[in-house]
């Protein structure tokens, strides 16, 4: 069941410049799946629109969820301030999630470009198949690669070349000679177009995770819409809600 | 303590109603709130035919506000009569449906297929989105175009006719009196106020549609105003809307002179925002010993 709650920060830290790694106590950890997302609320009622942030891991059992996030503006500065005790509004949780069942014994291929990378690591402890992670990051400054490394083969991409290959994600995956029987993603535009065409030309399924400026998370206001190929069932004009009918998409059916 | 209201023939059990696009039909909210504890549900404009809306981004934060340019993307009449009508016939409470059109033509096909539906308690004209680029607020801008639209409607409504104005326009009294004269019934304002943002950083527009209709708490005393001027040049209910969080804010605005409220982009902050707001309401009425309502209307000195 979706949920507002006042919850509880249990620790929080910086683990890259401007990324942050914090854990929250909240009861919505018990209904989490890898892909879903929380709506974060800022305290400065000048920033009232929530934030859309995904869910890292979560713990049913010490009912707690974790997000790892960049400071992209005042909410989510205002969000890195927060110590363990305080007070942190969300709402959960929020969108589909991966289909974990899709990849369940295959061989994966689990792609992150920078803050997309967070989701991939609930969805990585799910997995129990072959699975390569590649991890695209704009220097050497990378993060969740140690977390990530329990649950699979990492190859890295670094834009400046300073860690793994040059380049992105598609780079590491030619380098590294890697092949998948599917393929889900999270991460900006243009490395979804990317894993869109790789997929397509390889004739393998890629489910990718969306992401766009969001109001009510909850698929009221159609603010962050997705232009998909076939009419969709709630709108009738090939317009999917990311927050609802979303994040994940399988890649050949929406229109990126 | 009695919270009932009666708008245009049409009794709420009390005066907290939803701002049309703010809450679709009900559906994605009903989640969070019991819709039968609310006045009335208005539902998110509806065409003759679908419309896909705007391309993305369509929402942006701005300071104690946000900007939208969704476009009025909806299913067109037929999906809303087959799913969303009888979604909100379960519930008790009054259903206004909120229509959107490009021509005077679109608006009364779709307030005829509605004269067939009796669940609908009340039609909402919307003349005022800013977001597209035909017809909508070129109606609202212009008190002879709203006179027009307003006596074709009603020529052709089964239902009250409610018409939401625009803030966008010089006198709104003006534009309120064209309503009333053309025989509407009610009038809902006010509509978003079109504004803009820039992202400096990529010297580009935040919205793929440049502009966006500006909502949230930072334009309420705007709105507040506006239905304070046009409840003195009307005499018909006026249904005020623009930045409502709490009870005290729909107590502003029924003191103005507002015979309801509508809830609109805080529904987006609190899901639960509707119901806190009919609370305060009672809350305010029982610190205040205020008996009925509707005492309150228009009760500023």
């Amino acid at each position: 069941m979706k949920q507002k709650q006042n919850a509880v920060v249990l620790s929080q830290k910086e683990i890259a410049t401007d990324i942050y790694d914090m854990w929250i106590g909240t009861s919505l950890a018990a209904d989490a799946k890898p892909g879903q997302f929380l709506c974060v609320y800022p305290k400065d009622k000048s920033t009232l629109l929530p934030r859309p942030i995904s869910i890292c891991e979560a713990d049913a059992e010490k009912g707690a969820v974790r997000i790892v996030y960049r400071i992209a503006g005042a909410g989510t500065r205002e969000f890195s301030g927060y110590q363990a005790g305080d007070s942190i509004s969300i709402l959960g949780t929020l969108g589909n999630g991966f289909p974990v069942e899709e990849g369940r014994g295959k061989r994966v291929f689990l792609i992150g470009g920078g803050i997309g990378i967070p989701p991939l690591l609930e969805l990585a402890k799910h997995l129990k198949g072959e699975t390569q992670v590649i991890l695209g990051y704009r220097n050497s400054a990378l993060f969740l690669q140690e977390d990530l490394e329990k649950h699979g083969v990492i190859y890295v991409a670094t834009e400046d070349g300073s860690v793994g290959s040059k380049g992105n994600v598609m780079d590491a995956i030619r380098d590294n000679g890697l092949e998948a029987d599917v393929i889900f993603a999270c991460g900006p535009m243009p490395m979804l177009r990317a894993v869109k065409a790789y997929a397509a030309e390889h004739r393998i399924k890629a489910y990718i995770s969306l992401e766009e400026r969001m109001a009510c998370g909850v698929g009221a206001c159609l603010g962050c819409v997705a232009r998909t190929k076939e009419t969709d069932h709630h709108s009738h004009v090939h317009n999917a809600r990311i927050c609802t009918d979303g994040p994940v998409f399988e890649a050949d059916v929406v229109e990126i | 303590m009695n919270t009932q209201v009666t708008l245009a023939g049409v009794k709420l059990k009390n005066p907290v109603m939803t701002a049309s696009g703010t809450f679709g039909s009900g559906m994605e909210y009903s989640e969070f709130v019991d819709l039968n504890r609310l006045g009335a549900v208005v539902t998110k404009g509806v065409s003759n035919v679908p419309w896909p809306g705007n391309p993305t981004p369509r929402v942006a934060e701005v300071y104690g506000g946000m900007l939208n340019a969704i476009g009025l993307q909806n299913p067109g009449i037929d999906v809303f009569m087959e799913r969303d009508i009888p979604f909100l016939k379960q519930y008790d409470s009054k259903i206004i449906v909120n229509i959107c059109g490009k021509t005077v033509e679109d608006y009364v096909e779709v307030v005829e297929r509605l004269g067939e539906e009796p669940a609908v308690s009340m039609l909402e004209i919307n003349v005022s989105c800013p977001n597209v680029k035909e017809g909508a607020i070129a109606f609202g801008q212009n008190a002879e175009a709203l006179y027009g639209i307003t006596s074709e409607v009603k020529k052709h409504a089964k239902q009250p006719v409610m018409m939401k104005l625009s803030p966008n326009v010089t006198d709104i009294g003006e534009m309120a009196r064209a309503a009333e004269a053309a025989g509407c019934d009610a009038i809902s304002l006010m509509n978003t106020i079109t504004g803009m943002k820039i992202d400096i950083h990529k010297r580009r527009f935040v919205l793929a549609n440049k502009t966006g209709g500006m909502s949230g708490p930072a334009i309420k005393p705007i709105a507040v105003r506006m239905v304070y001027q046009a409840a003195r040049a009307v005499k018909i209910p006026i249904v005020g809307m623009g930045g409502i969080a709490t009870g005290e804010d729909a107590i502003e605005f029924l003191l103005a002179g507002a015979a309801a409220v509508s809830i609109g982009a805080m529904n987006f902050v609190n899901p639960y925002t509707t119901i806190e707001v009919i609370e305060g309401i009672e809350d305010y009425m029982r610190k205040y010993h205020v008996e009925n309502v509707t005492d309150l209307i228009g009760a500023v000195e």
